[in-house]
């Protein structure tokens, strides 16, 4: 292994990305080797696997030792993204290796988003592929400017001039469009070693470097350095003389003690009085590092914000559009709410609007109502509180978030900012002297929303009926919201699709809120077959103002009574989105109060809703 | 930062250093896994920098399988007391009582035993919901495709095929109630990045690493350092002192020792730079089979 001691040893993280049979393993499995990164226990253990695995004849079949899990030795695939590792005197390679058949898009993104750079495989035979096209695209989207292009299998072609000329001239001629600055374009054979780290004989004609010099010596990328100071900000701890430290790291620019900054979501500004970073008080901290920043003025500073010179501060929206690259075999649903984050701040965030999809092969825009695993969209987000950003062209640590489903944790979503909407401070929300409060007071009540959910015919609807003749007859104001008459106004825009059903229940929670900002006591049945939709119902109200009643009846139970003939249309295949039947439903988890609608009238359920309801106080006893 | 750092060096610092406080932020119950060694070392070492000036702000755990090198025993303690550590140390007791052997049990029942059940119990007994350790991508072919923060299942289960994709850096450390989280910021360093780094900010590390004539006997190809009398020698077999010195360590009578001179940290450097051999060639467990590392992940080893 080459291992400087060089304190000047430099670091580069590139992407590895080609079409299935381009010879991507071999080709890094050559530089691993012949840079002296793949000790010989593995290579021996190589020889065996190739002899007992391989798909290369004579060769040793670097595949092998590139699979790591035995699913994908056995069936001869690679599954998800690796990261390799190897160096020279000069620099450390950090290689992220992602597959180029299924979930291409979701791989590449991946492996793209820690890389400066990208090496792009194509077959000297095959020429340019589809492939090709949308691993140049996915690459430009993903911010990366500079690429090589390693034309392989050249012997296919009897090492010849013209055909690589061929192939690089169409390749330059597709991507001229995508905004790469340098395309570095080397004809190869990965299998042999011509180009790869030594230069070919059987290729005299070409002149320029080889695959491993052009990765030693292409220009690492100092634009972080350069772009305007970020310092995020990821805890808040004492320091040894008392004050307030902001533990976090600079991920652009430099900051010194005596800076002017401003706390971008907040707009306070302060000076840097010192910087820390162990063992001892620093002068300056850069793009790269991390340290623990005290402020001089005792200003407001929590985990997730950003500081910032105060002549180039980050946008501030609380909505804001963006490209968003789908990962998650659930689809995107507008309206839909989950976790984002950006930087190290998280917020709730809601997909309000998806503008377009972009098929990836031709750049083409189409209208889209979701985005299904591997898609690309153009969205607007609006998220519960502002949040700091930079569009991700001009700087991808703070214009980069993902977007993670709540009820399964998965990260399903990767974001790149582009512009705000609003600015959060252009809307202000206009606070009124007569308020909730005051209104139910004057009702001599207190406001909340009573939810009922469950499957269709589960009897939401009778209960809920009853319920309100029972509070009225306590002199109670309520209001009623029901799905199927809210559809029949409000709503009528709006079908059965999973998307549907999300903006459907999210329309409904917002009309309940206000109803409940007008003082009543707001009874909704809604099947509402997502916890997340209504979990975000939920956290729009008040503290214990949302009532969640699961009227539990067993599907059989209520395909027998069918009242509107639903289950039989559906059962007949003539309807479809039939929650309980072709559509999932989510039973609640904790419900404020859980009705077994088999085991009791309808008026004994009624009155065990009224019983609960008074006994968290939401009505006298 | 300090300037001995080469670029390299400082960038790998930077996003182990993040990626510590993230884990301190993100979880309730966080425990730092401390096997003793050089990783170990210098996942240490940058928890004091990532808290810094406060104190390490989660508990250590140490799995005892009882059969651990003297010397990294002392080491242990001496680093608890020196760093203040809040060090909680666990064995799988029932299996000791039950006779669990390092080699008359073979070593793949004595490492589920000893380790992967013993770590188990320990995580689900405290009930820690996040654990940091120094594994590194670059140690083994199933490694190098695990995350960073990387979801484990009930019972502590790895499925390799439903990991989370991690993009940028942003790291997603949502867990339901019955999974836990294993958190690696070592993920992109090599055997010779920690090195460098243990010699450019001059970490303490177990004295075992460093050449030293021992008395070991040879051992199916393998030198095994004799560490005591609990290993019983064939009647073939003969102790003799050897220079020797170890690159990866875990319990003394399934580590094999290498010869060699390397007698300090910049020695051992210098003798990463031309040597051949893998780091865990050494590591007698791993060689059961292929895959074997991926199949003790999946149970749950660390």
């Amino acid at each position: 292994m080459h291992a400087p001691l060089h304190r000047e040893r430099d670091h580069l993280r590139f992407l590895a990305c080609g079409a299935v049979d381009d010879g991507k393993s071999t080709l890094i499995g050559r530089l691993m080797a012949e840079t002296g990164s793949i000790p010989d226990d593995q290579m021996a253990n190589l020889v065996n696997l190739s002899r007992k695995f391989g798909t290369t004849g004579e060769n040793l079949d670097y595949a092998l030792l590139l699979d790591g899990l035995e699913a994908e030795r056995e069936q001869g695939i690679t599954i998800d993204v690796a990261y390799r590792y190897f160096g020279t005197e000069k620099r450390a390679f950090i290689v992220a290796d992602t597959p180029g058949h299924e979930q291409y898009t979701r791989n590449m993104v991946t492996g793209a988003s820690n890389a400066e750079f990208a090496m792009l495989l194509v077959d000297a035979k095959a020429g340019l592929t589809k492939q090709t096209l949308r691993h140049s695209r996915i690459l430009s989207l993903l911010g990366i400017r500079r690429i090589l292009l390693a034309v392989n299998k050249m012997d296919l072609v009897d090492c010849a001039q013209a055909p690589f000329d061929a192939i690089v001239a169409e390749f330059r001629q597709f991507v001229s469009e995508l905004g790469f600055i340098h395309v570095q374009a080397v004809p190869i054979v990965a299998r042999d070693g011509d180009n790869i780290v030594k230069p070919s004989e059987r290729m005299a004609w070409y002149q320029g470097p080889t695959v491993l010099q052009h990765l030693e010596t292409v220009p690492i990328s100092t634009h972080q350095r350069e772009q305007a100071p970020r310092f995020h900000v990821q805890s808040v701890m004492r320091t040894d003389t008392g004050g307030r430290g902001y533990a976090g790291y600079v991920s652009s620019g430099a900051f010194k003690a005596g800076d002017e900054i401003i706390v971008a979501r907040s707009g306070r500004k302060s000076t840097i009085r010192r910087i820390y970073a162990y063992p001892s008080e620093i002068d300056s901290v850069e793009a790269g590092q991390a340290a623990t920043i005290e402020l001089s003025d005792q200003v407001d500073v929590s985990r997730g914000d950003i500081f910032a010179p105060l002549d180039a501060v980050p946008e501030v929206a609380d909505q804001f559009a963006a490209h968003i690259v789908w990962l998650n075999d659930n689809p995107m649903l507008p309206g839909r709410t989950y976790s984002l984050r950006i930087g190290t701040h998280s917020v709730a965030a809601t997909i309000t609007a998806l503008k377009y999809g972009t098929d990836i092969e031709t750049g083409e825009h189409a209208a889209v109502t979701t985005l299904a695993i591997n898609d690309i969209g153009f969205c607007n987000l609006a998220t519960t509180e502002p949040v700091a950003f930079d569009p991700y062209a001009t700087n991808h640590e703070t214009g980069a978030f993902i977007l993670i489903d709540r009820e399964t944790g998965a990260t399903a979503g990767a974001g790149m900012a582009d512009f705000p909407l609003y600015r959060a401070s252009n809307l202000v929300k206009q606070e009124y002297e007569i308020d909730k409060a005051f209104r139910a007071k004057m009702k001599g009540q207190r406001a909340a929303v009573v939810w009922f959910t469950g499957l269709p015919s589960a009897g939401k609807s009778t209960v809920l009926n009853l319920v309100e003749q029972k509070l009225s007859r306590r002199g109670i104001h309520t209001y009623a919201l029901d799905g199927d008459n809210l559809r029949l106004g409000l709503n009528r825009d709006l079908g059965f699709t999973e998307a549907d059903r999300v903006e459907n229940v999210r329309r409904a929670g917002e009309v309940a809120r206000l109803m409940v900002d007008a003082g009543l006591v707001v009874l909704c049945a809604f099947v509402s077959p997502f916890r997340n939709e209504r979990r975000s119902v939920r956290e729009r109200q008040a503290p214990g103002e949302f009532i969640e009643v699961f009227v539990d009846t067993p599907l059989a139970v209520c395909e027998a009574r069918d009242p509107k003939g639903l289950y039989a249309k559906a059962r007949a295949g003539k309807a479809f989105h039939v929650t309980g039947i072709d559509s999932p439903y989510e039973p609640p988890e904790q419900p404020e109060i859980h009705l077994h609608t088999d085991s009791g009238t309808p008026d004994a359920m009624a009155d065990h809703v009224i019983a609960e309801l008074a006994r968290m106080g939401i009505i006298a006893r | 930062m300090t300037s001995k750092l080469s670029r390299h060096l400082s960038n790998l610092e930077t996003e182990a250093i993040v990626i510590l406080r993230e884990a301190a932020m993100a979880f309730e119950r966080p425990v730092l896994m401390y096997s003793i060694g050089k990783d170990s070392s210098v996942l240490l070492h940058l928890c004091r920098k990532a808290f810094h000036p406060a104190k390490i702000p989660f508990k250590a755990l140490h799995i005892d399988t009882t059969w651990k090198f003297r010397d990294m025993i002392t080491f242990r303690d001496r680093m608890a007391a020196e760093l203040d550590l809040d060090l909680l140390v666990h064995t799988n007791k029932r299996a000791i009582a039950e006779g669990v052997h390092p080699i008359r049990s073979g070593s793949s029942i004595y490492t589920r035993e000893m380790k992967t059940v013993a770590l188990r119990e320990a995580l689900d007994h405290h009930k820690f919901d996040a654990a940091i350790g120094g594994a590194r991508r670059d140690e083994e072919p199933s490694r190098s495709k695990e995350r960073i923060f990387s979801v484990r299942g009930p019972n502590h289960s790895w499925d390799p095929r439903r990991q989370r994709p991690e993009l940028w850096h942003l790291y997603n450390t949502q867990i339901a109630a019955d999974e836990t989280m294993r958190v690696f910021p070592l993920s992109n360093w090599t055997e010779l990045d920690v090195w460098e780094y243990i010699l450019a900010e001059d970490i303490p590390v177990v004295p075992l690493y460093f050449a030293k004539e021992r008395p070991v006997v040879e051992r199916g190809g393998s030198l095994i350092m004799i560490d005591d009398d609990r290993l019983e020698l064939e009647p073939h077999e003969q102790q003799k002192n050897v220079v020797i010195r170890f690159r990866s360590l875990g319990c003394y009578p399934l580590s094999a020792a290498v010869e060699s001179t390397a007698a300090s940290v910049a020695d051992i450097v210098e003798e990463l730079r031309t040597t051949r051999m893998s780091e865990r060639a050494g590591r007698l467990i791993d060689v059961d089979e292929t895959s074997s590392m991926e199949r003790k992940k999946r149970e749950g080893y660390f």
